[in-house]
């Protein structure tokens, strides 16, 4: 069974091995196929057509399902592996275990942004920037530069205690648990934390940065800790709606699975605490 | 958002600001979609920023289709013209706006800008000198 850790919990094998892991899906070329789908659908979700893996309700069923076909091809690897996710509510400096050079590297130099330490860095020649937004193909990162805080435990639980799961329109307009915990609105959690690890993580091709999963696999807890929170609320919409994913109508790219499928975690992984 | 933090940014990159540029932007106003948005043609730190209304639906440069291919059924063909596009050194940066009429791009997709100019500013800052990639969507 899988069991999703906090980062700042795991020994010094468990980070080798899950970067271990990280360099074979990135050498095999598997890893790259997650980037492009992302960007996909990062550049087609919008807030007045279709769209489905952001700025809608289905933003956190899709990216669960995103990130446990990504789980699962790590275990293909490394079947003891499961993705950490990191807390930035606690762990919000650049000199928090998660960036040391034995897990994800630091942050960027000044300037160019050039991540220099670590496995993910341009030098080790493991970890080539192949899916990109622009030329250059090394990691890059500019911690705690575009924003200057992380999100706080006060403003996590303000967004938390919200009932309604989503609202029309539909999408980053909508006053609702999940448009401020994607941070479109409100406290603006999840986004701020892209912006704050700076680099790739502020394009569509975010994934390429490693911290992408450690990241979506916190927001997805924080989804399973608002469903705790909220037995009696739901997903919603439960009836077709234009142009968004209602609850049992399927998400692309699968096309197998639905909202519905994916309220429940536990099948998949459960979580340390 | 943080021009504070692009302007930091921007010392370590390249020379001072062009002067079209830095009286250009207080007074910029946004518009309603398709309408009301000026074009700017300027010199942001070295880079050409342009920014102009388009004329509609089919003009956005060619990767309306591109989008359906390969997420399956039921999104092919849909075009996203926002009825403004943006070049920076004549390569077009994917920009998309939001509900409430602030805009993102491809580049600073988690932040939101109030006016295109803005986001190409942002963009340029971003890119420190380095070439956007051409716009082509492959399969997922």
């Amino acid at each position: 069974m899988t069991v999703r850790k906090n980062q700042s919990a795991l020994t010094r094998t468990e980070k080798r091995r899950f970067v271990d892991a990280l360099l074979e899906l990135k050498r095999s070329g598997r890893y790259d196929e997650f980037v492009t789908t992302h960007n996909g659908f990062i550049m087609s979700d919008t807030d007045q057509g279709e769209r489905v893996g952001h700025r809608s309700p289905s933003f956190l069923p899709w990216h669960r399902r995103f990130l446990i076909d990504f789980e699962r091809q790590l275990q293909e690897v490394d079947p003891e592996v499961a993705l950490p996710y990191w807390d930035w509510t606690v762990d919000r400096t650049p000199s928090a275990s998660l960036w040391a050079d034995d897990f994800l590297g630091g942050s960027g130099r000044p300037g160019d942004g050039k991540v220099m330490s670590g496995r993910f860095a341009e030098a080790s020649g493991a970890w080539e920037i192949n899916i990109r937004v622009d030329q250059r193909p090394y990691l890059r990162r500019a911690l705690g530069t575009g924003a200057r805080q992380l999100p706080t435990r006060a403003e996590v639980d303000a967004v938390l205690a919200m009932p309604v799961y989503d609202a029309s329109p539909w999408n980053s307009a909508s006053t609702s648990f999940r448009n401020h915990l994607e941070g479109w609105r409100g406290a603006n959690l999840h986004n701020r934390v892209h912006v704050w690890v700076g680099g790739q993580m502020t394009t569509g091709v975010s994934p390429n940065d490693p911290v992408f999963w450690l990241h979506h696999a916190f927001v997805d807890k924080l989804w399973a800790d608002w469903q705790a929170r909220h037995p009696d609320s739901g997903y919603l919409p439960t009836t077709r709606t234009r142009n968004v994913v209602s609850l049992h109508d399927t998400m692309r790219p699968w096309n197998d699975v639905t909202p519905a499928d994916m309220l429940d975690h536990t099948p998949y992984y459960t979580f340390d605490a | 958002m943080s021009a504070g933090t692009f302007a930091g940014l921007a010392v370590a990159a390249t020379a001072a600001v062009n002067a079209t540029a830095a009286k250009a932007a207080p007074s910029e106003r946004q518009g309603s979609q398709g309408s009301g948005l000026e074009a700017f043609d300027e010199v942001y730190q070295g880079r050409r920023i342009q920014g102009a209304p388009t004329r509609g639906a089919g003009s956005h440069g060619g990767h309306g289709g591109g989008h359906g291919s390969g997420h399956g059924g039921g999104h092919g063909g849909q075009a996203h013209d926002f009825g403004y596009a943006v070049h920076l050194d004549g390569d077009e940066l994917h920009i998309m706006r939001n509900a409430d009429g602030t805009w993102i791009s491809v580049v600073n997709h988690y932040e939101t800008f109030a006016t295109p100019r803005q986001l190409a500013r942002a963009a340029v800052t971003e890119l420190h000198g380095a070439d956007l990639v051409p716009l082509v969507l492959t399969s997922a």
